[in-house]
């Protein structure tokens, strides 16, 4: 009992039974030529096939012939221009800066050319040579008819029934059963993603004894080599220098300053000490280079007020006394590294930091 | 008269193999006649449109060439200056295509300048379709779905710039595993399954490449789909204008007048991005070097789209709280869901409060214009002020050093401006759209001035104003405010209270609904053509009496009129 | 003028003005602005003139800086600081500072160099301090930039940006673009650590690494732009400023040409007015409204 069947004959499909609610769109054309300001009152709701056409010759027929002529000089200028990307590609090598740039150059232009060209001649097209017209069509509702909608819930019910599903409990509850694990094997087939993070982000590879390294040239540092006043240099643990993932929480900066001027108070976490004079070697003393906002390496160092400065979200901390936070959204100052010297007088870890490096996390404590 | 053209054989020939297999003859020639309505600012969607094409485009020829590996190799290439240097396979394979390939840089820029204007372009719609309250029924469904084809577009673009592994991507990825990390409860187990391990891990660069190549962009595609088709099938919307009803669409035919159009506008968007391609470098990643932890520059920001979330992570100050054993960091979850949070959530909710606040259950085809609907134009603004506040802030560093004004002060400034500035907002663009209407109103019935002064036989100097011509009279009347509800817990005349205004919520819409009412009322009646005729306009800014339900046959401005004497 | 005069009202005309005003006063700012040259011919690093170099401190310098350059409340003690110091401060500009207390910027350079050699020598006779090196250790033949990338991003570019375009610090200050230091300003600059400037001695960042970080800068800020117009070398900032602006701007502007109505064509109506004022014999329009 559809409404909307497609009658069939035996010689091919027949224009399809239309019944209620459904007008044919078939849209009435009006006003065509000149001032298609005015060109429309729309009545368009009739199918009658007293339906005008579109005009075939546009209203200017000169200005259409000089339209013309330039569409037809910007394809030829886009036709060229294509062709120049071409031969720039064959003729243009690269493999080097200044001949990136020539190709670049070339190529790019060349296409801009080709494309603005197409596209210019394109509207000047639709604009000056086709002909103005302007159509009414009708939208037809969207909501449909009630007829259409009671027959629908009709069938549905009809249907719902047939299928027996509202009717037997069973079945259904059953079937809702099955498919539950199914539905949670895609979340649990995503398990070996990664590992668990266990205790990993609460410890880094700083040892006793391992060296501080400088980053870039490799080699250890001693006081005496880093005794100018206001220094300031990137530190990476001894063998870790090309580990990527243990610099992200290893990287250290260490700070040289006259006499006085540091004074790291001695702070603790619980029993757990965080800060003190007592890591600080002949007034160099070592911060984690990770910001505890979000991670980026805390770089900038202002000598002059002493602040480390991170670049990316502006956090500041003050190095002088246990780079305290300052200003900036970083929650806790910067984890302090245990610093002495070894028998050779390197400068190296008494041992690791004694407390997580980096961003917080839930179960940092 | 029309001349009917012969139909080539071939065409012909092809026309009926298919007509006979699909039945297309009469659809096709219905969707050739379909009517599409003329504004520019119809076209914006396209933009993005046609910018996701070449983005499939150019990005298939990216896909050719780049190596999505993090495993380690030492570079020997044509940029010599990098010479010796270890970095990854994907950090050298976009070396490569940008100095080894030809046309690979051109391809690079082209497909990183699209990503921007794909977003651009959105965003820009998006406030279209906002401001015209085109969101409006029939259109709740296609508004939700363009909302989720902007935070596909916002991680797609994230996933992609991220794909080269350079320094400056790869601080953005460290900034996102370490706001992952501050998630309470399920943070470290999400970063550790994202970047399989601490970070930087090798597995992020291959994981973010098959969500960027495949995964989003097959459900991007799925969605610009049911996009266009929605809007197909329900029509455009139109702007107000004469002859244009709530029951048609007036404007040119698909075939051949849209389809030319739609051509050359896609040949426009592409000859922009070649241009851009060409004379403005984008994403000169050769100059940021390979992502290395311990490494970082000033002025180091995400691609524009994602300037929010950077610009709320440095505006907030430090909060954190450590509990029994926990922390949980507000410095960054609070920017990390809360300004993408309010524009998402309320950009989504914003068609249903609307039309619960209004009471309008009607169908709307036609657009409004922005200054009608005073509340809703000012609380766009309010939110395009809060985004663009974060997003200044963003770049807080460059401006800092462009402006010459302390860092700091800066930060303060968009500390307070992004509490301050969409209040403002709100109020000033709410001022304006009444004085906007308020000037409409005016424009009806004194008419246009014509600069034409005129001697009166009494030796008195006036202006001409001209009448307003049907066209602008359409326009200026096109104006439907909705209508206003019961006042909070009152009764009808039995004494029954009205449910729509009952209770808390009741009292709530009430007050809602007085805010989205409140309109200029226009004169429909005025000559329009003098010094109004000794009579001014008396106590226009009322609200429209009750009992003018929403209409749902078409008719701007019909009935009430204000309390103006006539002439 | 008549020329000028019968064009006057055409929409064209008031770009043309502004255009022209534009051009003028960028002309007249580019002149009048001008810094002065503070090229000097090559100069040797080996005066001993130091008698000299005290008369010239003690002219110049001393009003701020003491009149043995122990330092007073306006400037710091130099005894220690070295020539290196000297030399990059005058050689650069710096100083003599304009105002005390603030941030010294790159300026015209008011000595010869000659004269600030001498000035260094005396200084570096109070106390020692950095040398001024010479040609050999600042040459960046050989040089390895790989190396010089490494180091310069992870010390140098978090204040003075990855392409040494400069960047802002705090309280109003700022770290200067690189784009003039000479070689053996910058060797200078980080063997003295100016102003805010941390110090990177030869023990931490020996002559050799100072080396590749100089031809790192120096090659990078005469590389071309391949991809085009630099956008300030500064990231996605600009990248989005001319997205908008310059790609939307330009799109939008495509958009309202393509869909605009339709209007008489122009030589049409040109053709028609030719005609009726023909016919008519009246000047002036023919009284159509807009």
């Amino acid at each position: 009992m559809s409404d909307m069947e497609e009658v069939a004959g035996p010689e091919g499909p027949v224009a399809p039974h239309r019944v209620i609610g459904t007008p044919p769109p078939t849209p009435r054309l009006l006003g065509s030529g000149h001032g298609a300001e005015d060109g429309g009152t729309g009545h368009g709701t009739e199918v009658e096939p007293a339906e005008e056409r579109l005009p075939a010759e546009p209203e200017y027929p000169t200005h259409a012939k000089n339209a013309e002529k330039v569409v037809a000089a910007s394809f030829v200028l886009a036709f060229l221009a294509g062709c120049g990307f071409i031969a720039a590609y064959i003729g243009l090598e690269v493999h080097s800066v200044d001949a990136v740039f020539r190709s670049n150059l070339a190529l790019g232009l060349s296409l801009s050319v080709a494309l603005l060209g197409l596209g210019f001649g394109a509207v000047i097209w639709v604009r000056h040579i086709m002909p103005d017209a302007e159509v009414v069509e009708e939208r037809h509702a969207l909501r449909s008819t009630d007829a259409e909608r009671a027959a629908f819930a009709e069938y549905f019910s009809e249907a719902t029934g047939a299928s027996q599903f509202v009717k037997r409990p069973i079945i259904r509850r059953t079937l809702m059963l099955a498919t539950l694990p199914l539905a949670a094997i895609p979340i649990v087939a995503l398990r070996d993603l990664g590992p668990l993070p266990g205790t990993s982000l609460r410890h880094t590879v700083w040892s006793p004894g391992r060296r501080l390294l400088v980053y870039g040239t490799n080699q250890p540092i001693t006081p005496a080599e880093f005794s100018a006043p206001g220094s300031m240099i990137t530190i990476v643990p001894d063998g870790y220098q090309d580990d990527l993932d243990a610099l992200a929480k290893a990287a250290v900066i260490i700070i040289k300053f006259r006499p006085g001027e540091l004074n790291v108070p001695t702070r603790t976490n619980g029993s757990t000490v965080i800060g003190t004079m007592n890591w600080t070697v002949d007034n160099i003393v070592a911060y984690s280079k990770i910001c505890t906002h979000v991670g980026c390496p805390a770089a900038l160092y202002e000598q002059t007020t002493h602040h480390i400065l991170c670049p990316c979200h502006q956090s500041t901390f003050d190095a002088t006394t246990g780079a305290t936070v300052i200003f900036g959204p970083a929650p806790r100052p910067l984890p302090q590294l245990p610093m002495t010297v070894d028998a050779e007088g390197y400068l190296v870890a008494k041992s690791d930091f004694t407390q997580p490096v980096g961003p917080s996390f839930w179960e940092r404590g | 008269m029309s001349e009917s053209l012969d139909v080539p054989k071939a065409l012909s020939g092809t026309g009926s193999w298919l007509d006979d297999r699909f039945h297309g003859a009469r659809g096709l020639r219905v969707f050739m006649r379909k009517v599409f309505p003329d504004h520019w600012s119809f076209l914006l969607g396209e933009i993005a449109l046609w910018s996701f094409v070449l983005l499939l485009l150019t990005g298939t020829f990216l896909a050719l060439f780049f190596v999505p590996s993090a495993g380690e190799v030492v570079y020997h290439g044509s940029y010599t200056k990098l010479d010796g240097i270890s970095m990854s396979q994907a950090y050298q394979s976009t070396l490569n295509i940008s100095f080894d390939i030809r046309a690979g840089l051109l391809m690079r820029e082209i497909h990183h300048w699209a990503a921007d204007l794909f977003m651009a372009a959105l965003t820009i719609h998006m406030l279209r379709v906002f401001f015209t309250g085109a969101y409006r029924k029939p259109r709740e469904i296609n508004w939700l779905i363009g909302i989720g084809l902007f935070t596909l577009g916002l991680l797609e673009g994230l996933f992609g710039y991220s794909l080269p592994d350079d320094q400056l991507s790869g601080a953005g990825l460290r900034i996102f595993e370490g706001v992952l990390q501050g998630i309470p409860i399920v943070g470290t187990y999400a970063a550790f399954f994202l970047f399989n391990g601490p970070f930087p891990g090798d597995s992020i660069i291959p994981r973010l490449y098959i969500l960027h190549v495949f995964l989003i962009p097959g459900l991007i595609l799925a969605l610009i789909t049911a996009h266009l088709f929605i809007m197909v099938h329900q029509k455009h919307t139109q702007m107000p204008a004469k002859g244009n009803t709530e029951n048609n669409v007036v404007g040119q035919p698909f075939f051949p007048y849209f389809m030319a159009k739609g051509g050359a506008w896609f040949f426009f968007i592409f000859g922009a991005l070649a241009l851009l391609a060409t004379f403005a470098q984008i994403n000169p990643i050769w100059l940021y070097g390979p992502y290395n932890p311990v490494q970082i520059s000033s002025a180091s920001q995400p691609d524009f789209y994602m300037g929010i979330l950077e610009g709320a992570l440095r505006v907030m100050p430090a909060w954190e709280w450590n509990f029994l054993g926990h922390t949980i960091s507000f410095s960054v979850l609070i920017p990390a869901a809360i300004p993408f949070g309010i524009i998402f959530t309320g950009a989504g909710l914003w068609p249903f409060f609307e039309q619960w606040a209004t009471g309008d259950r009607s169908w709307h085809n036609i657009n409004d214009r922005p200054r009608n609907a005073p509340i809703r134009t000012a609380t766009g603004i309010a939110a395009v002020v809060f985004y663009g506040v974060l997003w200044a802030e963003g770049a807080n560093d460059v401006i800092a050093d462009f402006v010459q004004i302390p860092l700091y002060t800066v930060t303060w400034i968009a500390r307070v401006l992004v509490f301050v500035g969409p209040a403002i907002g709100f109020y000033v663009t709410r001022r304006i759209c009444l004085g906007l209407q308020r000037k409409d109103a005016e424009m009806l019935e004194h008419g246009l001035e014509t600069g034409v002064i005129r001697q009166m036989p009494n030796g008195e100097f006036v202006e001409i104003h001209r009448p307003v011509t049907e066209d602008e009279r359409a326009i200026l009347e096109a104006k439907r405010p909705s209508a206003l509800m019961p006042t909070a817990g009152s009764e009808d005349d039995n004494g029954v209270p009205s449910p729509e205004v009952s209770g808390t919520l009741g009292r709530a819409r009430a007050i809602a609904n007085r805010g989205f009412a409140e309109t200029v009322v226009v004169e429909t009646n005025g000559h329009g053509n003098g010094h109004g005729n000794g009579h001014g306009p008396a106590d226009e800014h009322v609200a429209v009496p009750a009992g003018g339900g929403p209409a749902e046959l078409p008719g701007g401005g019909d009935g009430e009129d204000g309390e103006s004497g006539e002439s | 003028m008549g020329w000028i005069n019968a064009r006057r009202r055409r929409p064209v005309a008031g770009y043309a003005a502004l255009l022209l005003g534009l051009v003028v006063v960028g002309l007249l700012y580019g002149v009048l602005t001008r810094t002065g040259g503070g090229a000097q011919a090559a100069p040797t690093s080996a005066s001993q003139d130091i008698a000299a170099g005290q008369k010239l401190f003690q002219a110049t310098c001393s009003s701020c800086h003491g009149l043995d350059a122990q330092g007073t409340s306006q400037a710091p003690s130099l005894i220690g600081a070295g020539a290196a110091a000297v030399d990059f401060q005058m050689s650069t500009g710096r100083m003599p500072a304009h105002e005390v207390g603030a941030e010294n910027a790159r300026g015209p350079v008011r000595f010869s160099q000659q004269e600030i050699y001498e000035i260094a020598d005396w200084v570096a006779s109070l106390g020692g301090g950095p040398a001024i090196p010479d040609a050999q250790q600042v040459s960046t033949s050989g040089a390895d930039t790989a190396l010089g990338i490494q180091l310069f991003m992870a010390n140098c570019a978090q204040c003075h940006g990855f392409a040494g375009d400069g960047g802002a610090l705090t309280y109003g200050k700022f770290a200067p673009a690189l784009t003039q230091a000479t070689p053996t300003q910058i060797y200078e600059a980080m063997l003295t650590g100016p102003e805010a400037m941390p110090v990177f001695a030869d023990g931490a960042l020996p002559p050799q690494a100072k080396r590749d970080i100089i031809a790192y800068v120096v090659d990078t800020r005469t590389e071309p732009n391949p991809g085009g117009l630099s956008l300030g070398r500064i990231g996605p900032v600009t990248e989005g400023l001319v997205i908008f602006l310059g790609g939307m701007g330009f799109l939008v502007l495509i958009a309202m040409w393509i869909t605009a109505k339709r209007r008489e064509p122009w030589d049409v109506a040109q053709e028609e007015n030719a005609r009726m004022s023909q016919t008519a014999g009246t000047s002036g329009t023919s009284g159509t409204e807009h």
